[in-house]
């Protein structure tokens, strides 16, 4: 085969063994990475959040000593909730950092290889449709909420760190950190928190990924107005906002659906730290709002997936 | 082997027929030109048989339905849709790995052998490569895939003649085989006239020609005629008749060239000369043939 070949003579005996046969993951697996080789916000944007955090962490520090020994005043629980709550706010921003990331690169991501026409060179390889939409549906579902957690988990370790430093060169003593903050507990819930909103807010991903393979323009205005005209709509119309408390509940609501707001007694849960007591997995699980959310996810993605066979470049 | 079997092809955009009810049977080892002028159907036809729109009539690429089946069909399958196509954001490196990763026949090293014979550097963007470089990188890609079928729509569009040339050369020289076949559409057709093996004139959605280059050269000649024999020739039914420095050239189609050699000077046409006989002044053509056709 290919006699007449000078160039790669080393190249021949490979051509003529059989190709092998490539597991079905794999293109699954290059395509997250194309992806994270193209929106490379996907890892920077939390890294800059984690850094500038930890910058204004370190000058926090100057006033660790002083607010540990005030600590000494307040019952375990206050100092449990003190200590916390630095380390809540980190989780919390990067929280945040993940869902901006994850709605911005959805709203792009089948909108870009339309615009500049490389989907023309995406389609002329050996990768489906299917494998495509689920690999850029991986992105906020799966690759945000893991990265997400595992820059967390580092933050925190590094300012535990820094702080029990502080703390010992101080002489004030690191023993009330070690003892009253349940790091651990704490990343536990965190990726507890990460999995409940990817899979709360799958449906609204997928509608973002769905507008974004269908608009020929101004996929942010068609991603957002429809719900909004629909729900104004409503209240006029018919004086009621079903609709307007459905997008509520998608957006927030799973903050009551996987967790136990109030604890036995009935008192409120400081969301600066909730302890695993008040996870509800189970009720998370189990509540049909979850599965129907899932349902429709399952039916934007179809959908988008249906659509990239006709879409070329715009 | 028959690589591309169609029957009825159809495709409308609105009341337009891009293709109306079009026929193929392309055969292994051939090098297809199919040149029509600007909105003829070529690219629908290519999109078609690379299942990127969908269409109306029987289509069998490699015996795979092109619109159900794309995926697979691009194991066997390449593709240069023109220069522009290569994603900019992205590095040489990471697309001979992404194409490794993903394509079962791509073979790397040979891919960097065609690399290392250029300037491209693995560290580049797409977007910092010249318009020539990034067709050089996309058709290393290309060449290194073992398919059976390739096509190319305006690979070369926008190249100078040197990249023009090297582009054919390399094609020829370091991929063609009997067992590859090659789609191309140009609208630089003096660059492919001793590239092809066949050629297709397609215009407003139908097949106006199909032949072998052989079969071009037997069928169709040219003659400068002399000004004294200018009715006798025309009485022979050219097909065609261009005035060039006051001498009329005629083309002829199944004529006898014994016949013909009395009346001048007799030659084989150039593709773009027939191009221009057959679609450039009919009426309902635009005015000119194509950029880039007339020589």
């Amino acid at each position: 085969m290919n006699t007449q070949s000078n160039a790669m003579p080393e190249s021949f005996d490979s051509q003529g063994i059989a190709p092998a046969v490539l597991a079905a993951t794999r293109p699954m697996y290059w395509s997250v990475r194309r992806e994270l080789w193209e929106n490379r916000s996907i890892y920077i944007a939390p890294l800059a959040a984690a850094a500038i955090y930890l910058l204004g962490f370190l000058i926090s520090l100057i006033w660790l000593p002083r607010s540990v020994r005030a600590l000494a005043a307040l019952d375990p629980v206050h100092q449990r909730i003190e200590l916390a709550m630095l380390y809540a706010h980190a989780a919390m921003l990067l929280m945040l950092t993940a869902v901006l990331v994850g709605i911005f690169y959805s709203l792009d991501a089948l909108h870009g290889e339309r615009r500049d026409r490389s989907i023309l060179f995406w389609k002329s390889l050996p990768v489906s449709d299917l494998t495509t939409v689920l690999s850029k549906a991986s992105i906020p579902l799966v690759v945000l909420p893991l990265l997400v957690f595992a820059i967390t988990i580092t933050l925190q370790f590094i300012m535990w760190l820094l702080s029990s430093a502080v703390l010992q060169l101080w002489g004030v003593g690191a023993a009330t950190l070690w003892t009253r903050l349940p790091l651990l507990q704490m990343e536990l819930v965190s990726l507890y928190g990460l999995m409940v909103l990817a899979l709360w807010h799958a449906p609204i991903y997928c509608w973002f990924l769905l507008v974004s393979g269908w608009a020929r323009r101004a996929a942010f205005l068609w991603a957002l107005l429809p719900p909004f005209a629909i729900a104004a709509f409503e209240k006029t119309a018919f004086h009621t906002s079903y609709f307007g408390s459905l997008l509520r509940d998608r957006l927030f609501g799973f903050a009551a659906g996987a967790f136990d707001l109030k604890d036995a007694a009935g008192v409120p849960v400081d969301p600066h730290f909730i302890p695993l007591t008040q996870l509800a997995p189970g009720r998370f699980l189990s509540s049909p709002s979850l599965w129907l959310g899932l349902i429709v996810a399952a039916a934007l993605l179809a959908a988008a997936v249906r659509l990239r066979r006709y879409e070329g470049p715009l | 082997m028959t690589v591309i079997e169609a029957r009825g092809l159809r495709k409308a955009y609105g009341t337009t027929m891009a293709l109306d009810g079009v026929d193929l049977h392309i055969e292994e080892g051939r090098i297809l030109g199919l040149m029509g002028p600007n909105g003829a159907g070529k690219s629908t036809a290519l999109n078609a048989i690379l299942g990127l729109t969908p269409y109306e009539g029987e289509l069998r690429v490699l015996g795979r339905n092109p619109w159900t089946e794309r995926d697979q069909l691009m194991c066997d399958v390449c593709f240069i849709a023109d220069v522009a196509v290569l994603p900019r954001w992205m590095l040489v490196s990471q697309a001979l790995e992404y194409v490794a990763g993903v394509h079962p026949r791509f073979d790397r090293a040979k891919a960097e052998g065609f690399l290392a014979k250029t300037d491209i550097s693995r560290a580049s963007k797409v977007r910092e490569l010249s318009k020539g470089m990034v067709t050089q990188l996309h058709l290393a890609l290309v060449m290194a895939i073992d398919a059976k079928l390739l096509v190319l729509d305006e690979p070369t569009l926008g190249l100078d003649i040197l990249y023009r040339k090297q582009f054919y050369d390399s094609l020829l020289n370091d991929y063609f085989d009997r067992s590859r076949t090659i789609i191309v559409t140009t609208h630089q057709v003096e660059d492919v006239q001793n590239v092809l093996t066949d050629l297709m004139f397609i215009n407003r959605g139908c097949i106006v020609l199909d032949c072998s280059m052989e079969e071009f050269e037997s069928r169709y000649v040219e003659v400068m005629v002399h000004p004294e024999r200018v009715a006798a020739a025309r009485a022979l039914k050219p097909i065609h008749e261009r005035q060039v420095l006051g001498r009329g050239i005629l083309l002829f189609d199944h004529a006898d060239r014994q016949q013909l050699a009395a009346l001048g000077d007799v030659r084989t046409p150039s593709i773009s000369d027939l191009f221009v006989a057959m679609l450039g002044d009919k009426p309902g053509n635009h005015a000119g043939p194509a950029k880039g056709v007339a020589q």
